[in-house]
């Protein structure tokens, strides 16, 4: 039988390896990006399941807007991206020290 | 029951090793296609769970939306793929460990008692999850009860609209381009300009 412990668990996993995606693939941004994406469905597989074992619907509510947040990134991430490639012709992120931050 | 668990834990495996092959495939369009193959499955957790809007949402925005973008936006850039892939054996002893550190911990959190079914029940408070539809659940509660969420949402689409418009928006000074009101306007006086040419001579 399936519990909620096994959504949670499998949440878990797939928040692991969006972190770790983020760590490896540290000059490749449209893997980074795919990584928040993956990060970002971990943690709707918790909303909803807590939604779906709690007998309430508010968690659904808030994986929506999860959702349309996760839109709205990859959608302003990706065009930051092809700006700089059209700018520096390079998407290494050990290069974008242009602010000297 | 059974079958339940059988699909739960294929749909899981198959989501789990997508997301694997997403952060160490060689090609980028392997691992965006590898990001769509992870949604879907997801998307088949949701539809187990018993939220289907949500399955059917995730499938057209994700996979639909934002794979698809990521695909443009990959296949678009010419980019040294190999080189970009340089540092991944070197941080991934480290990464391995911190990975398997994070695993851990949340293990412990989330397979501890304080999540199982017992523990949970005397939250529930609306027992009216299973009784109603789920859409129309959704659409009950998302009009009245969270019509300020509703609204903030879309700002936020109108605000990333606008921001990577204006992101990617340039101006290329050596394009000609139509200027309808110039056209509009012109003389024809002005336009054509005649001169007496003498024989055997240029202007």
């Amino acid at each position: 039988m399936i519990y909620l412990e096994h959504y949670l668990f499998l949440a878990a996993i797939i928040f692991t390896i969006g972190v770790l995606g983020i760590f490896l693939n540290k000059k490749n941004v449209i893997i980074i990006l795919m990584s928040i994406e993956l990060i970002l469905l971990s943690v709707n597989i918790n909303l909803i399941s807590f939604s779906v074992f709690l007998n309430d619907i508010s968690g659904q509510i808030f994986a929506m807007l999860t959702l349309t947040v996760a839109a709205a990134e990859a959608a302003i991430g990706l065009a930051i991206l092809v700006v700089f490639y059209r700018n520096l012709g390079s998407i290494e992120v050990n290069k974008i020290n242009k602010l000297k931050g | 029951m059974y079958l339940y668990s059988i699909t739960f834990y294929i749909f899981s495996l198959v989501a789990v090793l997508s997301a694997l092959m997403v952060i160490s495939a060689r090609n980028p369009v392997h691992s965006v296609l590898f990001l769509i193959l992870s949604f879907v499955n997801a998307s088949g957790l949701f539809v187990l769970l018993g939220a289907e809007f949500l399955a059917m949402i995730l499938v057209v925005v994700y996979v639909g939306a934002v794979a698809v973008l990521f695909l443009f936006v990959v296949m678009m850039l010419d980019i040294n793929f190999v080189k970009l892939r340089e540092g991944f054996l070197q941080y991934l002893p480290f990464g391995a460990l911190l990975g398997i550190v994070l695993i851990i911990e949340l293990g412990i959190l989330f397979l501890s008692k304080s999540f199982s079914e017992n523990t949970l029940s005397k939250f529930v408070q609306s027992p009216q999850i299973n009784k109603v539809e789920n859409t129309k659940l959704i659409g009950q509660v998302l009009y009245t009860d969270y019509f300020y969420l509703f609204q903030i949402s879309g700002l936020i689409l109108l605000v990333a609209m606008v921001g990577s418009i204006t992101l990617t928006l340039r101006d290329r000074g050596n394009v000609k381009r139509q200027n309808i009101s110039s056209q509009n306007y012109i003389d024809a006086n002005k336009a054509i300009e005649k001169k007496k040419v003498k024989l055997g001579e240029g202007i």
